[in-house]
């Protein structure tokens, strides 16, 4: 999503000389290798339960950033391959009795295949109908979600067992979990970094920029979205998975539109666009429910009132203005 | 008992009379979205809360005023459209030079608020608002018993759709404010105050969606959450009908109803469904929808 909105206004990008392009990524490095030390020695200071689930709404945040920040397509039911990993994980984990690693692996490949699908017919649409289809079609899986025998409709899916992991590793004990949990974030976040940077994101941001130049070099522009939206889900799937073996829970929650117009507000928060800006978001959203719990409903309209805010005033974002005042790409 | 295609004609008619009421509020609220896109250029999403707000406004006239259904009817949209008016141009009016999508997440935001207040303070259980006595009981019409208030919901909608239409396909103010959705800049160069078109057109959307509302108010109960599941069903009405015509919103939404309606007959489990299978198919045959002009 860029600042301007019509072509004949100049973008607010800024060419990037090479030499600066690479210090930049060995910057990215040290802040991943501060990121995962953060992760390493967090427990100390925090509830491991609390992080788990920051960690996971961070990979969330970072897939769905994904397909916004570098596709420029803006999902408002991202709720739906999060939900739907979860409850296949769920599933797996507790009726078909898979262990953990096989069941985050399931969920993963079920939201991979439900963003196969949606994501074809989405990318027939741009801009505000994007928006409105990716919602109207995770509805459709938020209702077979509250239909259907198998997802245990309003109750969803409860005690799902944490399982061991390559029959080796309890991970009923909240720091093995941690473990793997951070591995899995981390693993993630990888991934994200090496999609933004390869030369397929490169591709990417041209089309987001110029989709009609993209178009006459010859890069089939369908392709390249539907591809991105297939990667998003995946991810977005591996963090709705690791979240129900966590949280021994699948329920209508992750797949409510309240659920993907959360993620949009993590990754508004934080710097839509950047690399780090949705982990800082995640965080942000994720503490705030947590310690303002005691204030039960009024939490919806604090958020509320922090989208409007956001959306008025701070369109950039925590990490976006940090990245504006160290002038480099965080 | 007379059958058609060996389902119960009573059941069927009563399902298809449901689906009409449904299509009923699909058009009034894909109208409103769709006058509001032409001129402002952003999808309301706030639409569902302002729907919500016009049947919570008809109970506490009712219940803290003692004002009835009658005057509630003009009250609540005259009410919610002056708040439209303050919201656009406190609000929407700053996004207007920003990508559109901006204006979706604001009022995102906005139906956040909105909900999250009434919930907090009334709950989720629904108040009951009653049929006005002018409009309870019903008549026999031979093959089914029509309830009066439900031909009312039915005609009025219908009423209103159409003169909107009328008003802007047919009349001089509704042929600039086609011309100011056209193209603002040059409207404006003569002399038109094209602000002020869109500040009122968008006090008018959300004024239908208002009037929606209080039609709604004693047919389902007065709910904070009535409008959000709502809403998104009529995004997908508006994906399929396309957001260039505004009559062909009013036939997408009553066609809708009744498809969805017929859907509880055959099949009921897919009746929530069915609307956004629809819309499924009609990407992947027609992406611009079945009004919608190319882009």
């Amino acid at each position: 999503m860029t600042e301007t909105a019509r072509a004949d206004q100049p973008t607010t990008t800024v060419a990037v000389p090479a030499h600066a392009r690479r210090n930049d990524v060995a910057f990215h490095r040290w802040i991943f290798g501060g990121i995962a030390l953060a992760v390493a020695f967090a427990p100390a200071l925090a509830y491991p339960v609390f992080l788990m689930k920051v960690m996971c709404f961070g990979l969330f945040a970072s897939a769905f950033n994904l397909l916004l920040g570098f596709g420029g397509l803006l999902s408002f039911g991202h709720a739906a391959y999060f939900g739907a990993a979860a409850y296949v994980s769920a599933l797996a984990a507790k009726a078909w009795g898979l262990p953990p690693e096989l069941a985050i692996l399931a969920g993963a490949s079920a939201a991979a295949l439900l963003g196969a699908l949606f994501g074809a017919v989405a990318i027939r649409r741009q801009g505000i109908y994007f928006a409105m289809i990716t919602l109207a079609l995770a509805q459709m899986i938020y209702f077979v979600a509250l239909q259907a025998k198998v997802t245990g409709g309003e109750d969803g899916i409860q005690g799902v067992p944490r399982g061991t992991l390559f029959g080796l590793i309890d991970l009923g004990n909240d720091y093995a979990l941690y473990a793997v949990v951070a591995l899995i974030f981390l693993a993630g976040l990888a991934a994200v970094h090496r999609i933004v940077h390869s030369p397929f994101g490169h591709v990417l941001r041209a089309i987001r920029e110029n989709e009609p130049r993209a178009l006459s070099l010859g890069y089939r522009v369908p392709r390249y979205r539907h591809a991105v939206f297939v990667m998003s889900a995946t991810l977005t799937g591996l963090a709705g998975a690791t979240k129900a073996i966590v949280f021994q829970l699948a329920s209508l929650t992750d797949v409510h539109w309240t659920m993907s117009g959360e993620v949009v507000l993590m990754t508004l928060i934080g710097g839509m666009g950047t690399m780090f800006g949705p982990l800082v978001g995640a965080l942000v959203v994720v503490a705030m429910e947590y310690y303002l719990a005691s204030i039960g409903g009024w939490i919806s309209v604090i958020e509320g009132a922090v989208f409007v805010v956001c959306v008025l005033g701070f369109r950039e974002g925590i990490v976006g203005v940090l990245a504006r005042k160290l002038k480099r790409p965080l | 008992m007379h059958t058609i295609f060996g389902i119960p004609s009573q059941l069927l008619f009563g399902q298809l009379l449901l689906g009409l009421i449904n299509g009923a509020f699909y058009a009034l609220l894909s109208l409103g979205l769709a006058v509001i896109f032409g001129l402002l250029n952003i999808i309301n999403f706030s639409h569902g809360a302002f729907y919500m707000l016009g049947a919570f406004l008809a109970w506490m006239l009712l219940t803290y005023c003692g004002i009835g259904y009658w005057w509630s009817l003009v009250l609540a949209p005259l009410i919610v459209g002056a708040l439209g008016i303050a919201v656009e141009r406190l609000l929407i009016a700053r996004l207007y030079r920003l990508d559109p999508l901006y204006g979706l997440l604001l009022t995102f935001g906005l139906a956040l608020v909105l909900q999250g207040v009434f919930r907090n303070i009334y709950g989720v259980s629904g108040l009951p608002y009653g049929i006005p006595s002018a409009l309870a009981g019903g008549r026999n019409l031979g093959f089914m018993i029509l309830p009066n208030y439900r031909a009312w919901v039915i005609a009025l909608s219908l009423a209103v759709s159409i003169s909107t239409w009328l008003a802007i396909e047919k009349t001089r103010l509704g042929a600039t404010l086609r011309a100011a959705t056209e193209n603002p800049a040059l409207v404006e160069a003569f002399g038109i105050n094209v602000p002020l078109f869109v500040t009122v057109t968008y006090g008018f959307g959300v004024a239908l969606a208002a009037l929606a509302g209080v039609l709604a108010a004693p047919i389902y109960s007065v709910n904070p959450n009535m409008g959000a599941d709502l809403i998104i069903t009529v995004f997908a009405v508006v994906v399929i009908g396309g957001l260039g015509s505004i009559l062909g919103s009013i036939v997408t939404g009553f066609g809708l109803g009744l498809a969805e309606g017929l859907t509880k007959v055959i099949y009921p489990e897919a009746s929530s469904t069915v609307i956004f299978a629809i819309m499924i198919v009609v990407l992947l045959v027609k992406p611009n929808g079945l009004f919608g002009k190319a882009t």
